[in-house]
C-alpha cells in the first residue's frame, strides 16, 4: 500500500521542509528560552559548587554573602577550626565589580581567597583551562574565560594591578558576572580602599579635627590616621566537615557558641535559587509559557492551512472512495512529520545559537524530551481540527467551483 | 506524476532529511550533558624544583633619627630642609634660648664673686695662722696670756673652714655655669650622623613641646625593605638568602638583595612573617621610604622528584589528587603534595610515579563516569 502522506510531502516537499524550518526557529526560540531558565539556575548551582564548601558562616541575622552583604572579623576562621566535625575554614570575600583592563572594563564578580593548601582549600576555583592557580599571596589573578581576559593580561582592581596567571570556565557569580579570583589580603583591600582622593581628604579632615590634632600628643594623629586605614573584615567563612559529621549538627554548633548564621548547602541553594533569582527565572518562566502557547497556534495555523490548500484534492479522494480513515491518517502523519522536522531544526538552531548568547543557556536533555513530547502533541491536537475539516468536506466540492 | 520524478523528489528530499538527522545526532551526542569534556594531559617527569617565597613590603631605614628639643621651648632657626645631605655633628636648628644668656652671664659674675670670696678667704687665713704662730711664739717666752694665743688659734681654725667653704662656693658656681652652658648646648640640634633630612615638621618661630621632633633625617646606608611574608609560605625562609626586588616605581628592574633579619615577633592578626631585606647595592636615587616593594626569596634548590602543574590538584570529597588515565579511563589518584614553587610546580611526595599521565586543564568539573576528549588546548584560551 501506498503512503498518501509519504505522497503528499513529495509532491510538495519543498513547501513541506521549508514550513518545518520555519516551525523548527520557533521551537528553537522556546528551547533557548528553557535553557535561559536553566542556565539562571545552573549559575547559582556552579557557584556553591565551585565554592567547594559544606557550610557558609556568615554574618548574624543576614542571607550572605551572595543575596546579602556580610562581613564578619577576619580571626573567626580560627575559632570555627576548632569545633569539632570542622575540616576547613577559609575565609573569604566577593565583591562584585568592574574590573579594568586597558581601555575596556568587564564586570566581574571579584573573589578573595585565602591562601593555604593547595587543592584542600575552599574557595579556589576547583578546575582551569589554562595557567596555574595562584602561588603568589599578592597581586595575581585567576579569571574566568568569559571575561575575556587571557594569560598574562594586566588587570586593574581599584589602584592594584594583578597579572592573569590562570583562566579557568563557569565560574560564575549568581547572576552570572565571570569572577576574577585574587588573594584575599588585596581582595580586602579592593573592598576597602578608597580612592586616593578621598584618602586625602579623609586625612584632612582628621587633621582638622582638634580632638585628634593634639599639639602636646605629637603621634596621636598618626595613630588615628593608621588606625582609619585598616580593614580586617571578610564576607563569610567557607567551612568543609570531616567525614561522618553532619552539616546540620555542626552548623547549629557554630550557631549556638559563635554567634553567627551557618547556612548548609540545601539551604543556600534555596537561597539563591528561591530568593535571589526568583523573580527574574518566573519572568523567563512567564515568556516560556508565552512562546509555547504561540508555537502552538502557529503550528495548528500552519496545518490547518496546508490541508485548506489541498482541500480539493481531499475531495477528490473521498470522491473515489477513499476511507476517512486513511484522509485522517494522511493528515496526522503529515502533522507529525512537520513537527519531527521542526524539532530536529529547532534543537540544532538552539544548541549552534546557546554559546552566543551573553549569559549561560543550558539545554538539558530532559527539557530536549519534555520538548519533544510536548511538541508531538500539539502537532497531533492541531492536526484534529484540520481532520475535521478535511472529513466534512463535500466530494462534490472536486467537481464543482 | 511518473515514477522518475518521484525518485528524483524522493532523493531531494532525503538530501535534506538526512544531513538534519546527522546534524541533530551529532548535536545531541556532541552537546550539553552527555558530551566529551575536553581535557589536555602531561606526563609527569622527575625535575629538580626551586621554591620560592614572595612578600611584599615598604622600603624603610634602619635607624631614624628624630632630633627634638629636651625642654619645651621656641624654634629660633632652622638650617636645613627636607633632602638635604648632612654632616655628623652639623647643627641642624637652633632654639631661642630667651633667658638663658642673661642667666649663663648672671653666673658667670657669681663665679667671678665666688672667685674674689676665695681670695678674700686665702688672704683672711694666711694672716689668722701668721698671728696663731706670732702669738705661740709669745707665749712660749710668755709675754702674752694664754687667752690671747688661744683666741688666735681658733680665729686661724675658723678662717680655715672659711677657705674651704669659699673653695665649694666656687666649685658650685662653675658647676652651676656648667649646668647652664650644658642648657646652651643644647638648644642645638646636631646631627647626630652623616645622613638625609627627611621630615622638617616645625618652622622657625613655634613652640615646640619636649620631646616633640623638629627634624627628622636617616642614615641613608641603613635602607632595607620592611617585608611581609604569608605565614603559610615561609618555611625555609632563612637569614642570608638571596632575595629579587622589585620597587613599584620600577617594574621592569630587578634589584639583589639579602634576608639581613627574620624577626622574632609574628605579626598575629595579619598571620604573617615580617623579615628585612637589605639591598645588595644601595639603587640610585634611593628609593623614596614607604614605596611598596615586592619581593622574591629563592630558597635553595630541592632535588629531584615527580613534579605536576599545581592546576591538576583537584578536590574529590576530602581527598586531594589528580586525574590519572589508567587504561584510557579516569581514576582519581589521591595524592600527598610536597614543596611547590611559584611558577606553579608542585613536588608529589607519594601517589604518582614518572611517565603517568594525568589530567591538567579540563573545561568541566570530571568524575570517574566523565568521558573525555583529549585536546592539545582547552579552547579559547589562546590569544
Amino acid at each position: 500500500m501506498i503512503s498518501l502522506a509519504g505522497r503528499d510531502i513529495l509532491h510538495t516537499w519543498g513547501k513541506f521542509v521549508f514550513t518545518g524550518v520555519g516551525l523548527g526557529l520557533l521551537i528553537g526560540v522556546t528551547l533557548v528560552m528553557a535553557g535561559v531558565y536553566r542556565g539562571m539556575v545552573d549559575d547559582a548551582k556552579v557557584l556553591l559548587d565551585n565554592s567547594g564548601a559544606d557550610l557558609w558562616v556568615v554574618q548574624k541575622d543576614t542571607l550572605g554573602p551572595y543575596a546579602e552583604s556580610s562581613s564578619i572579623n577576619d580571626d573567626l576562621y580560627r575559632s570555627i577550626l576548632s569545633l569539632p566535625g570542622v575540616h576547613h575554614a577559609a575565609n573569604i570575600t566577593y565583591l562584585t565589580m568592574q574590573v579594568h583592563k586597558d581601555e575596556q572594563d568587564v564586570r566581574t564578580m571579584v573573589v578573595g581567597v585565602t591562601a593555604g593548601n593547595l587543592g584542600m582549600t575552599p574557595g579556589w576555583p576547583t578546575y582551569l583551562v589554562a595557567g596555574r592557580q595562584l602561588t603568589r599571596g599578592h597581586y595575581e589573578a585567576v579569571a574566568d574565560i568569559a571575561t575575556g581576559f587571557k594569560l598574562g593580561d594586566v588587570l586593574k582592581i581599584r589602584r592594584n594591578h594583578y597579572t592573569v596567571v590562570g583562566l579557568t570556565k563557569r565560574m560564575v557569580s549568581s547572576s552570572g558576572d565571570p569572577m576574577v579570583f585574587i588573594p584575599l589580603k588585596d581582595a580586602q583591600e579592593a573592598q576597602f580602599l578608597k580612592d586616593n582622593d578621598a584618602i586625602w581628604q579623609g586625612r584632612y579632615r582628621t587633621e582638622a579635627n582638634p580632638a585628634f590634632n593634639r599639639p602636646n600628643v605629637p603621634d596621636l594623629l598618626d595613630a588615628i590616621i593608621a588606625s582609619q586605614s585598616t580593614n580586617s573584615y571578610v564576607n563569610a567563612v567557607l567551612v568543609t566537615l570531616k567525614e561522618g559529621y553532619s552539616a546540620a549538627d555542626v552548623a547549629q554548633s557554630i550557631q549556638r557558641w559563635k554567634r553567627l548564621t551557618v547556612y548548609t548547602r540545601a539551604q543556600m541553594e534555596g537561597i539563591l535559587v528561591g530568593k535571589l533569582i526568583a523573580t527574574s527565572a518566573k519572568q523567563i518562566g512567564m515568556f516560556l509559557v508565552i512562546l509555547a502557547i504561540v508555537s502552538a497556534a502557529i503550528v495548528a495555523f500552519i496545518i490547518y492551512t496546508l490541508t485548506m490548500d489541498k482541500i480539493r484534492e481531499i475531495a477528490v479522494l473521498k470522491l473515489i472512495g477513499t476511507r476517512n480513515r486513511t484522509i485522517a491518517s494522511m493528515i496526522m502523519q503529515q502533522a507529525v512529520a512537520l513537527g519531527v522536522i521542526g524539532f530536529v531544526v529547532g534543537k540544532i538552531t538552539a544548541t549552534f545559537s546557546a554559546p552566543f548568547f551573553p549569559k549561560y543557556v543550558l539545554l538539558v536533555p530532559q527539557d530536549t524530551i519534555v520538548g519533544f513530547i510536548c511538541v508531538i502533541l500539539i502537532c497531533i491536537i492541531a492536526s484534529l481540527v484540520a481532520i475535521r475539516m478535511a472529513i466534512k468536506v463535500d466530494p462534490a466540492e472536486a467537481i464543482g467551483g | 506524476m511518473n515514477s522518475t520524478s518521484l525518485k528524483a523528489r524522493t532523493f531531494k528530499l532525503l538530501a535534506v532529511i538526512i544531513p538534519l538527522l546527522a546534524l541533530f545526532i551529532y548535536v545531541v551526542l556532541r552537546s550539553g550533558p552527555l558530551a566529551p569534556v575536553a581535557v589536555t594531559l602531561t606526563t609527569i617527569e622527575s625535575k629538580p624544583l626551586t621554591p620560592s617565597i614572595f612578600g611584599i613590603g615598604t622600603v624603610a631605614s634602619q635607624y631614624t633619627y628624630k632630633l627634638g628639643p629636651i625642654l619645651t621651648g621656641r624654634l629660633l632657626h632652622i638650617y636645613v630642609d627636607v633632602g638635604d645631605y648632612v654632616k655628623t655633628g652639623s647643627v641642624l636648628a637652633e632654639m631661642d634660648p630667651i633667658d638663658l644668656d642673661a642667666r649663663i652671664f648672671s653666673q658667670q659674675a657669681t663665679l667671678k664673686r665666688a672667685d674674689a670670696t676665695l681670695k678674700e678667704a686665702k688672704i683672711q687665713q694666711a694672716y689668722a695662722r701668721t698671728q696663731m704662730q706670732r702669738y705661740k711664739e709669745l707665749f712660749d717666752v710668755h709675754s702674752t696670756s694664754e687667752e690671747i694665743a688661744t683666741a688666735k688659734r681658733q680665729d686661724f681654725l675658723v678662717s680655715d673652714i672659711s677657705l674651704v667653704a669659699a673653695q665649694e662656693d666656687m666649685v658650685r658656681a662653675r658647676a652651676d655655669l656648667d649646668v647652664l652652658l650644658a642648657q646652651r648646648n643644647s638648644l642645638r640640634l646636631v646631627s647626630p650622623v652623616d645622613g638625609i633630612v627627611t621630615l622638617r615638621n616645625i618652622d622657625s618661630g613655634t613652640t615646640v613641646v619636649a620631646g616633640q621632633s623638629v627634624v627628622e633625617m636617616i642614615d641613608p646606608k641603613s635602607i632595607w625593605i620592611n617585608v611581609r611574608f604569608d605565614q603559610i609560605a615561609t618555611q625555609g625562609l632563612t637569614q642570608g638568602l638571596l632575595a629579587q626586588i622589585v620597587l613599584r616605581s620600577q617594574k621592569d628592574h630587578l634589584l639583589q638583595g639579602h634576608v639581613v633579619r627574620l624577626e622574632p615577633k609574628a605579626d598575629s592578626v595579619t598571620e604573617e612573617l615580617l623579615a628585612k631585606i637589605t639591598f645588595d647595592a644601595l639603587p640610585k636615587p634611593l628609593p623614596p621610604l614607604g614605596e611598596l616593594a615586592e619581593v622574591t626569596v629563592d630558597l635553595p634548590p630541592l632535588p629531584a622528584k615527580p613534579t605536576i602543574p599545581n592546576a591538576a590538584v583537584r578536590r574529590n570529597g576530602q581527598t586531594v589528587g589528580v586525574w590519572e588515565i589508567i587504561n584510557e579511563k579516569l581514576h582519581f589518584t589521591p595524592i600527598k603534595l610536597g614543596s611547590s614553587d611559584l611558577n606553579g610546580y608542585v613536588q608529589v611526595l607519594e601517589g604518582l610515579n614518572e611517565g603517568s599521565r594525568i589530567v591538567v586543564y579540563s573545561e568541566k568539573a570530571l568524575s570517574s563516569k566523565s568521558r573525555i576528549r583529549i585536546v592539545d588546548k582547552i579552547a579559547g584560551t589562546v590569544k
